[in-house]
């Protein structure tokens, strides 16, 4: 009796007990299931909801192995064992096994803990209403990992996942349902929950916390600075980055959000497979080009004096936006979660025109908290049924209108 | 001023076993069955009983709700079964049928100098008014209104489904007797849907106005024809006749006789040799399906096309409305990693590892796997891809699941038919039953408002 027999059998015996939507969720991750159509088409197309969530995913690989790399290079460029990378994106002193080791030794657990932690929750919450287990944790498990800083604990991340599955999406029914992105929930949480892990200068590198404890415990040793880009810039300093550098990643940050190129190829392929949303994320750039480019304005017309605490995100050449911070991460993959986003063609072009725009605003005038994209979304999140409203309105006025032209 | 139809949103599905140009006489059937499911709505009253002989045409049962509409017999023979369901529910006639069928005789009635009342009559006392259907609701029409236009899509875009070229080609002249009997019934006019390319019979009709049909299908959805024409609006009555039905019609009115033929296209993949059959309303399709032969036993036999039809029983009968008979394969077994592993022996609308995008004309083997599990609503955009009407599919959807009529009347649940929607349910990611959630959505305004 084959593999594919037996679970057969054991779908039959579990059928209508509770461990059947357990069960299940493991049964169909093996194999696609036999159901056929009943009423309605009797073909269907091939895709499903797990193809779909599987393309980002894969959209997703290659931010998460750059980050691993990324992770362990910070590391030792802080500490001064290897020298900056500089020879393009393939330079050697980036992609070697040091960087591997270190960065898979902190990132690794935090993917492990995500998908752990918040697919139980899922289990539990199918078995006990009854439903089968929905695959948008699959997407969130991934994101998760790849937009909180390196070093931040793991029970910290355990319960921030807990939080955002249970009260960001199951409370409202699960996926589907949702009115905020899951995934920024649980980093929303850990932000407004653990603001000095969340924020300042010592979490985006591994070891800058445990360094400054040490030299506060009065050991004689160099202090890393873990400070991003966008911190550095809203305390008006320098950028101290090539930009080909914030292009290709080699810069601290939260572990997946840094290389800009990935991220590139990622949201292409996502436009490509049509899975994920070419008006958002388009629509989201341009917003955040046409931000920057106003506060380059008004920094020319000398509005905005050098001592201005706004002046150094201000001054900020605009398409620069793009390539520092969270931003295209947030755009590729955050805002073109399809549950939280608008649901109509033109109601994505505004919502992500605002994501743009509003992301760049946060940045420039909330120096404290320099990193704007996650608010941003979540804003828009919430504003995304208002948009949606008014869109479909503007299909109801025309319809009305045909109405009142034939009864006249 | 006929105005040309051009739509670009939509999805043509190439599937293999499509009915090729030859037409074979079915064999005669033994028995003929109505089904009164196919009548959506309508709550028959029997006229005649258990046993007795019919003639083709003779009256069966009319509509409870509207005593005028009348179902007559395909076939002369004897009524030999009447089949009751829950509750007694009528669920099938069953007709034992002569060896040769005599007719009942409505008279002539030349339809260029008949006037309104008489056609309407005929057409009502000789069974040929269940063929009208109106929208709002996709039911069959009440003939008390009077509709704004009548609409007929003389093309099919959906898969497998019969060419109407074919079929109807050589019948223009009943064609023109319903299509002129159809026009004095309309305050408007009768609009017929041809293809752009082709030799359809419906070109060179008189009294009507004929649009150029191009694009992918649901372009030959009267519907779709509907939407660009003139969309339905509150307060209005649209009917809609298929094509295939206005030859039983024209045969009615030209010879007195509801004559139940209809040639009907076998296709699909299981069909060893899929072709035209000639054959009657409510036969076998045993007749026909096995003279083609299967290439597997395990197929499913549709009446009507893939998107729309219905499932029968191998030993079943044609549907009232059906030209087209499917058998394709069951698809009721697991694939391994079906949903992470590339696919080429699929369609799909999206690009994710899924490869039909490279070969937009192949035909493909579909069977009638779901491909997934049902989901809640999550993927955004990609019914609009495929629906051509000026209506927020998924918004229309939800509207209808939480029974919000006010919405549901707002967003054009006036203009829709469950068939409209076979498509964006044919993509759907979330494997939602769309033409059922608007069919109930229909239903209740009809209750409620209609």
């Amino acid at each position: 009796m084959g593999l594919k027999q037996k679970l057969h059998t054991l779908k039959e015996k579990y059928k209508g007990k509770k461990i059947a939507p357990a069960f299940n969720a493991l049964h169909t991750f093996l194999f696609t299931p036999n159901d056929t159509t009943h009423g309605g088409t009797h073909i269907k197309a091939a895709d499903d909801l797990k193809r779909t969530m599987n393309t980002v995913i894969l959209a997703l690989l290659p931010c998460l192995v750059f980050g691993i790399f990324n992770a362990g290079y910070q590391y030792h460029l802080a500490t001064h064992e290897i020298s900056a990378a500089s020879s393009g994106f393939f330079s050697s002193e980036f992609w070697n096994w040091a960087n591997f080791a270190v960065g898979a030794w902190k990132v690794i657990p935090l993917v492990l803990v995500s998908y752990g932690v918040g697919l139980a929750i899922e289990f539990v919450f199918a078995v006990i209403k009854k439903h089968e287990v929905e695959e948008g944790y699959l997407v969130t498990g991934m994101l998760v990992p790849l937009i909180v800083p390196v070093d931040i604990p793991l029970w910290m991340l355990a319960v921030a996942v807990a939080f955002g599955v249970i009260i960001g999406k199951e409370v409202f029914g699960g996926t589907g349902m949702n009115i905020l992105n899951p995934a920024l929930t649980i980093r929303a949480f850990l932000f407004f929950a653990y603001p000095t892990w969340m924020s300042g200068d010592k979490v985006w590198v591994h070891g800058a916390v445990e360094r400054a404890n040490e030299l506060a415990a009065g050991m004689k040793v160099d202090a890393i600075s873990g400070e991003t880009i966008l911190g550095s810039l809203a305390q008006n300093k320098a950028l101290s980055y090539d930009t080909m550098d914030m292009f290709l990643g080699f810069i601290p940050g939260s572990v997946g959000e840094t290389s800009t190129i990935l991220i590139l190829l990622g949201g292409l392929f996502l436009i490509f497979s049509k899975i994920g949303s070419w008006r958002i994320m388009v629509s989201a750039v341009l917003g955040a080009l046409t931000m920057g480019f106003i506060f380059n304005n008004v920094v020319d017309a000398g509005w905005i004096s050098e001592g201005s605490k706004f002046f150094g995100l201000m001054s900020l050449e605009f398409w620069k936006h793009l390539i520092i911070g969270g931003l295209a991460f947030g755009i590729v993959y955050m805002a073109t979660d399809p549950v939280t986003a608008s649901q109509t063609n033109k109601g994505k072009v505004i919502y992500g025109f605002l994501i743009g725009l509003i992301s760049v605003l946060i940045r420039v005038f909330n120096p404290a908290y320099p990193e704007g994209v996650m608010l941003a979304i979540l804003l828009m999140n919430v504003f995304a049924p208002t948009i949606d409203h008014y869109v479909v309105q503007g299909n109801i006025n025309r319809r009305m209108k045909r109405l009142k032209v034939k009864n006249t | 001023m006929s105005k040309d139809i051009k739509i670009r949103k939509g999805l043509n599905i190439h599937l293999k076993g499509e009915a090729a140009k030859t037409l074979s006489k079915a064999p005669r059937s033994r028995t003929f069955a109505i089904r009164p499911k196919d009548f959506h709505l309508i709550t028959p009253k029997m006229v005649v009983k258990e046993g007795a002989k019919v003639l083709a045409g003779d009256v069966l049962f009319y509509s409870k709700n509207h005593e005028a509409i009348k179902f007559v017999a395909p076939v002369s023979g004897t009524l030999t079964r009447i089949e009751r369901g829950a509750k007694r529910v009528i669920t099938e006639l069953l007709i034992e049928a002569d060896i040769q069928d005599s007719y009942k005789d409505y008279g002539v009635l030349k339809p260029d100098t008949a006037d309104a009342k008489t056609i309407k009559d005929l057409l009502l006392n000789a069974g040929c008014w269940p063929f009208v259907k109106q929208r709002p609701y996709d039911v069959i029409a009440n003939p008390e209104s009077t509709p704004s236009n009548i609409f007929i899509s003389g093309l099919s875009t959906a898969p497998l489904a019969a060419d109407l070229d074919f079929a109807l080609s050589g019948k223009e002249a009943e064609l023109q007797a319903a299509v002129s009997a159809l026009s004095k019934l309309t305050e408007g006019s009768v609009h017929i849907g041809v293809a752009k390319k082709g030799n359809s019979p419906f070109r060179n009709l008189q009294h009507c106005q004929i649009h150029e049909v191009s694009g992918p299908h649901p372009a030959g959805n009267v519907g779709t024809q509907i939407a660009k024409i003139a969309p339905v609006n509150k307060g209005d009555v649209v009917w809609t006749l298929a094509a295939q039905d206005l030859v039983i019609i024209g045969e009615l009115l030209l010879t007195g006789k509801f004559n139940a033929e209809r040639i009907v296209a076998l296709a699909g993949a299981s069909v060893k040799s899929p072709k035209y059959y000639t054959t009657k309303i409510g036969a076998e399709v045993a007749t026909f399906v096995y003279d083609s032969g299967l290439s597997d036993d395990h197929s499913r036999i549709i009446s009507g096309d893939v998107l729309t039809g219905t499932q029968i029983n191998p030993k079943g009968h044609l549907g009232y409305y059906a030209n087209t008979v499917c058998a394709i394969h069951e698809g009721d077994d697991y694939e391994f990693f079906g949903w992470s592993k590339p696919v080429f022996k699929k369609i799909s609308t999206t690009r994710a590892l899924t490869f039909s995008w490279l070969t937009p004309n192949k035909a493909f083997d579909l069977d009638t796997n779901t491909n997934g599990e049902h989901r809640a609503f999550v993927v955004t955009g990609n019914y609009e891809e495929v629906f051509p009407l000026d209506i927020y599919p998924m918004q229309i959807l939800k509207a209808c699941m939480v029974k919000d009529l006010d919405q549901m009347e707002a967003l054009g649940m006036y203009e829709v038919a469950p068939e409209d929607f076979s498509l964006t349910e044919f993509v759907c990611v979330s494997k939602q039953p769309h033409q059922k959630i608007i069919r109930d959505g229909l239903d209740l305004m009809y209750k409620e408002i209609g």
